[in-house]
């Protein structure tokens, strides 16, 4: 493992199957159990830097960090590119001053973990929580625990993502994860939402939904924002709807044993509608508890726990 | 003042003497020499008109945290410039004949190099009407050169009214070619790493438009449009066939579109980020051929200079723009003359006596770009092309260090600059 998690390109197919491990071993050391902490991290001090609300993810974070004993502060700094508040700068050095182990930072800049992370200011290890349009490599992470769970390795498994990927973190995160543990990604979504230069990305693509269903073992819908239509990625949100939501119909194009993913918060009614995202084969809310496992594993890895 | 300038290649040639006398060249030749001459041993040394740049911006007025009109023509002369054109985004902006008087004068009371203010084609650099453009022609800074810069002068109408206007005093509009609409939040040059690294793509198409369209504007009204900073293949092309037409279209390159590429935004370090931004290795090719055939007419720095703190923070936060007075000539060696592609004549038209003729500054006593020849003006730069330096930002000149060549090794050093026969650099320092 490096000592930074950027971007789901900084793990091999090792150290991710390592990741995943380690969060299969999280899980069972706590799952179920009364008492759900473990001593490994005491001493350490995780700080939450969130630039972006995000009560879901810190929340992870924060229950990952506290279940492996780690002393955790919140951090949330204002500010966006329009009203700069305290500098990106200023805050590292401000953490490093307080001996902070391991940075967490969520941030609407993309690449700003990157900067963090190499800039010099701080010496502790980096993880991304969500930057900008760039990547959410945790939240690929918790996507592929969830999908070995329920399908096993993933070699030659095909995950079909749809919806907004040109503002997605998490289809960038995940199109370079599953690739990387040889599982077959298909991007689904209008012409718009796709990125410039995603030919080159490890994965296919289309614009249509209903023949991307037929073979898929995992179908992952991202959230759509409503506002996105005013600069005219798309007609309307029933327009969208139509053409790439998750409905009851599409629903039952896909195999038997094939599962729904979405990683919150949901447009029921845009993305995806209620009876699906409640369906039994829905698995959106284990994602969230798988979540905090992968997060333990991340931090436990990082930080070198064991020592 | 009188120097004698002894055993310089004149434009790379065979190695000759300069006498300048009294602000002008009075003799070129062999064994030339003064009573009472100061000495220059410039053996080894290239010899080139002094450099003239169509696209400086001083920062002065408003924005003296990050270059003043002293620091920055200090630069300038220490990169070989003996001109500088002063770009309009100032604060306030230089749209009024009072800020472009003021801008002229602190060029001379510096007296590093002749500043030459460029003047706002729009009020306020707002798009939604003229400037003053005629009183800004008509002040003691006698402006020539009119450009929203920073800005595009997206309204076709406007454009078109601008270019005809201008006529009257044999002006030219200098456009920013960037479709706004098509580059809201735009961070980088669109394609796959942008698509990668999750920043808002600057497509060329963006630019080409705008590049299309006014060079047929420009032929429609028969005015003069130049093109700042064209950084695409695509604009390369249209300019091309514009200029096999006959249209009056002339345009510059910027030296860091002549060297760097996008791959190095991939670290998100914001001394890359420049607007438009750094292109392909494609771009970067067809701008070389494109200087070295006359297609683009003239090297132009775009020297931006930012304080620190708006380039240590996020990239989406941080300013557009980098320094490049100084290390100007030494990146066009690399890219040009180096490569073969230019011979250092032909270096000399582009950094020297095409910008001064695109610039209207070459007549009249302080004459530019002029050719090193007795009678001429005397502004020159000597270059020791043998020489390279590693770029440390802490020793330019500039009051920013907003440098993308830091740690990069360049060829080629400034040893001396004169302007009018007065040296403003000797030894590679100010005189």
């Amino acid at each position: 493992m490096r000592r930074h998690l950027l971007t789901a390109a900084d793990l091999d197919r090792d150290d991710a199957t390592l990741v995943l491990d380690t969060a299969a071993e999280m899980a069972r050391l706590t799952e179920g159990r009364s008492v759900k902490k473990l001593p490994t991290l005491r001493g350490r001090t995780v700080v939450n830097l969130f630039f972006e609300d995000s009560t879901r993810t810190r929340t992870s974070f924060e229950l990952a960090a506290k279940r492996l004993s780690a002393d955790v502060v919140n951090f949330s700094a204002k500010g966006s590119s329009v009203s700069k508040g305290e500098s990106l700068k200023d805050t590292a050095l401000t953490l490093e001053a307080m001996g902070a182990d391991a940075v967490v930072v969520r941030h609407w800049a993309s690449g700003a973990p990157h900067r963090l992370a190499f800039s010099g200011w701080i010496r502790s290890s980096v993880v991304n929580a969500g930057d900008g349009t760039h990547e959410h490599p945790t939240q690929a992470l918790l996507d592929a625990f969830t999908l070995r769970r329920h399908l096993g390795p993933l070699d030659g498994r095909r995950v079909t993502v749809v919806g907004d990927v040109l503002h997605s973190r998490v289809a960038r995160s995940n199109v370079l994860l599953l690739s990387t543990l040889g599982a077959e990604v298909t991007l689904v979504g209008p012409p718009t939402l796709l990125p410039v230069g995603v030919d080159g990305w490890p994965c296919q693509t289309s614009y249509e939904l209903d023949s991307a269903l037929a073979k898929a073992d995992a179908v992952m819908m991202l959230r759509v924002q409503r506002e996105r239509m005013s600069a005219a990625f798309f007609p309307s949100a029933r327009e969208y709807s139509r053409r790439y939501g998750l409905d009851a119909r599409r629903f039952a194009l896909l195999p038997d044993d094939a599962v729904v993913l979405h990683p919150g918060p949901m447009n029921r009614g845009m993305e995806i509608t209620a009876d699906v995202a409640d369906s039994d084969r829905s698995v959106i809310v284990e994602q969230v508890t798988n979540g905090v496992y992968v997060r333990m594993a991340v931090l436990y890895l990082l930080l070198g726990g064991a020592s | 003042m009188t120097w004698v300038v002894r055993g310089a290649r004149l434009l790379g040639g065979d190695p000759t003497d300069l006498l300048l006398r009294e602000g002008r060249v009075e003799d070129v030749g062999s064994g030339l020499d003064a009573a009472g001459a100061q000495v220059l041993d410039a053996g080894g040394l290239v010899a080139l008109p002094g450099l003239v740049d169509l696209h400086t911006h001083l920062r002065e007025p408003g924005r003296e945290d990050a270059e003043t009109v002293e620091t920055g023509t200090r630069a300038a002369a220490l990169g070989g410039f003996t001109a500088v054109h002063a770009m309009a985004n100032t604060e306030p902006v230089a749209d009024t004949a009072g800020v472009v008087e003021q801008v002229w004068r602190l060029g001379r009371e510096a007296g590093h190099v002749d500043v030459r203010p460029v003047g706002a084609v729009t009020a306020g650099l707002q798009g939604e009407r003229l400037a003053e453009l005629g009183a800004m022609a008509d002040s003691a800074a006698r402006v020539r050169v009119f450009s929203d810069d920073g800005h595009c002068v997206a309204d076709a109408m406007l454009m078109r009214r601008a270019l005809e206007y201008v006529k009257a005093f044999d002006g030219v509009i200098a456009q920013h070619a960037q479709e706004p609409r098509l580059t809201e939040d735009a961070q980088m040059n669109e394609g796959e790493i942008a698509g990668r690294l999750g920043l808002r793509g600057w497509p060329s198409v963006a630019e080409e438009a705008i590049v299309a369209r006014d060079v047929l504007l420009a032929a429609h009204v028969r005015s003069h449009v130049h093109i700042c900073h064209l950084s695409t293949r695509g604009s390369v092309e249209i300019v091309r066939v514009a200029k096999q037409r006959g249209f009056p279209v002339t345009a510059e390159v910027t030296p860091h579109h002549l060297l760097l590429t996008e791959d190095l935004v991939a670290g998100y370090d914001p001394r890359y980020k420049v607007n438009p931004p750094l292109r392909t290795a494609d771009d970067v090719a067809a701008l070389r051929q494109g200087l070295a055939d006359g297609t683009i007419d003239a090297v132009a720095t775009d020297h931006a200079p930012h304080p620190a703190e708006d380039k240590e923070c996020e990239w989406d936060a941080a300013a557009f723009g980098m320094l490049g007075l100084e290390t100007a000539l030494s990146v066009v060696q690399a890219t040009m003359v180096d490569t073969g592609l230019l011979d250092w004549a032909s270096a000399a038209d582009r950094l020297s006596a095409a910008p001064a003729r695109i610039g209207r500054c070459d007549i009249g006593d302080h004459a530019q770009g002029r050719p090193l020849a007795a009678g001429e003006p005397a502004n020159l730069v000597l270059v020791d092309p043998s020489a390279s330096a590693t770029v440390d930002a802490r020793e330019l000149a500039s009051l920013s260090r907003n440098t993308p060549y830091e740690g990069r090794s360049l060829p080629g050093r400034v040893v001396a600059t004169f302007l009018r026969g007065r040296p403003t650099v000797l030894d590679g320092k100010l005189a």
